[in-house]
């Protein structure tokens, strides 16, 4: 029989321990300002290639924008990109070895801007690779202009007064355009902003590396962020703001599950 | 009947006092340091009511930083 108030220390003991940082991700200091949404997806891939026992034959492909030096953090094999060209690399290393599982990890520029063409024509080719997207409507690395997916009325340094339909353009969402295509097997939209979230982003991500392996064609899981430096809020609030504003331009839940 | 105590730690070098966590908690277990800051100047959270933790990870689940360590225990009465 244990007593009721027992001490903190004798809780945190190895055979309690219910949750830590997966072994994949390193102990290197992360470059993201505090509370950005790139940690937590970082920390899902790294826990589902973990749980999949797939470390050693993971192949991912950073982007170029603030998940750039995602190499850094997680301990797999990576390949750098240039901008936009990651699908393309994923098509090359998954066609060249088939049996390892390759994932491209790209911002809403790289996937919604310069490399529109190769990540819709990958995805119509049916590559069997997983695309994780973040999209959180802004571009945070170079300063916080408008992205293609950036909200009407937003504003962002390049759209100081809001986004205007007339000037700027309707927000693109991309993924809508790919649960079109017949190359795509599963096309997902999540946020990792609660902890239930959290959980549905990370097993959407363990499904999307398993259809990988097992050849079923594309998977694309689009992760809703947010970036609150570019945003300029606080964590908590930019979250909120993102469930206020976000959801309703994409709204959560499976496109297409095949 | 059996109860559930729970308890964090957090890894204060890697924190970066986003307060997500904080926000998170459910038993509102969680701050940030008022005062002290880790060697880059965030102010990290710590466990400031102990006693209330019921080992649920949320605080963990929605930490970027991965600094949260969760430990879980049943407790009988």
């Amino acid at each position: 029989m244990e007593d009721k108030h027992m001490d903190v220390q004798d809780i945190i003991k190895p055979e309690n321990r219910v949750y830590k940082k997966p072994a994949l991700l390193n102990d290197t200091h992360m470059h993201y300002c505090p509370g950005c949404s790139h940690g937590v997806v970082h920390k899902l891939v790294a826990e589902v290639i973990e749980e999949m026992g797939a470390a050693e034959i993971a192949i991912g492909i950073a982007p170029v924008g603030c998940a750039v030096f995602a190499y850094n953090y997680i301990d797999v094999d990576w390949i750098e990109a240039p901008h936009g060209r990651a699908p393309a690399l994923a098509t090359a290393a998954k066609r060249l070895q088939p049996d390892k599982l390759v994932f491209t990890y790209q911002g809403d520029g790289d996937m919604a801007a310069i490399g529109t063409a190769e990540s819709l024509h990958a995805a119509n080719r049916g590559e069997n690779i997983a695309m994780i997207f973040i999209n959180n409507a802004i571009y945070g690395m170079t300063g916080g202009q408008m992205a293609p997916t950036t909200l009407l009325g937003m504003k962002t340094s390049t759209t100081p007064y809001g986004r205007r339909a007339d000037l700027n353009g309707y927000p693109l969402a991309i993924t809508g355009l790919m649960a079109q295509l017949d190359g795509t097997c599963y096309v997902t939209r999540q946020s990792v902003e609660t902890p239930a979230a959290v959980r549905k982003a990370k097993a959407a991500i363990r499904k999307a590396f398993e259809n990988s392996m097992h050849g079923k064609g594309t998977s694309v899981v689009e992760i809703v962020s947010t970036c609150n430096s570019g945003w300029k809020m606080t964590p908590a609030d930019a979250n909120k703001w993102m469930e206020e504003n976000m959801f309703k331009k994409y709204p959560i839940g499976d496109l297409k599950n095949e | 009947m059996a109860k559930i105590r729970g308890a964090v730690t957090v890894n204060t070098e890697r924190c970066k006092g986003c307060n997500l966590c904080v926000v998170a908690c459910p038993a509102k277990v969680l701050s940030l340091q008022p005062k002290e800051v880790n060697n880059r100047g965030y102010h990290f959270a710590y466990m400031s009511a102990p006693d209330k933790c019921i080992g649920c990870s949320s605080c963990a689940l929605v930490c970027p930083d991965a600094c949260i360590e969760v430990y879980r225990v049943k407790v009988d009465e």
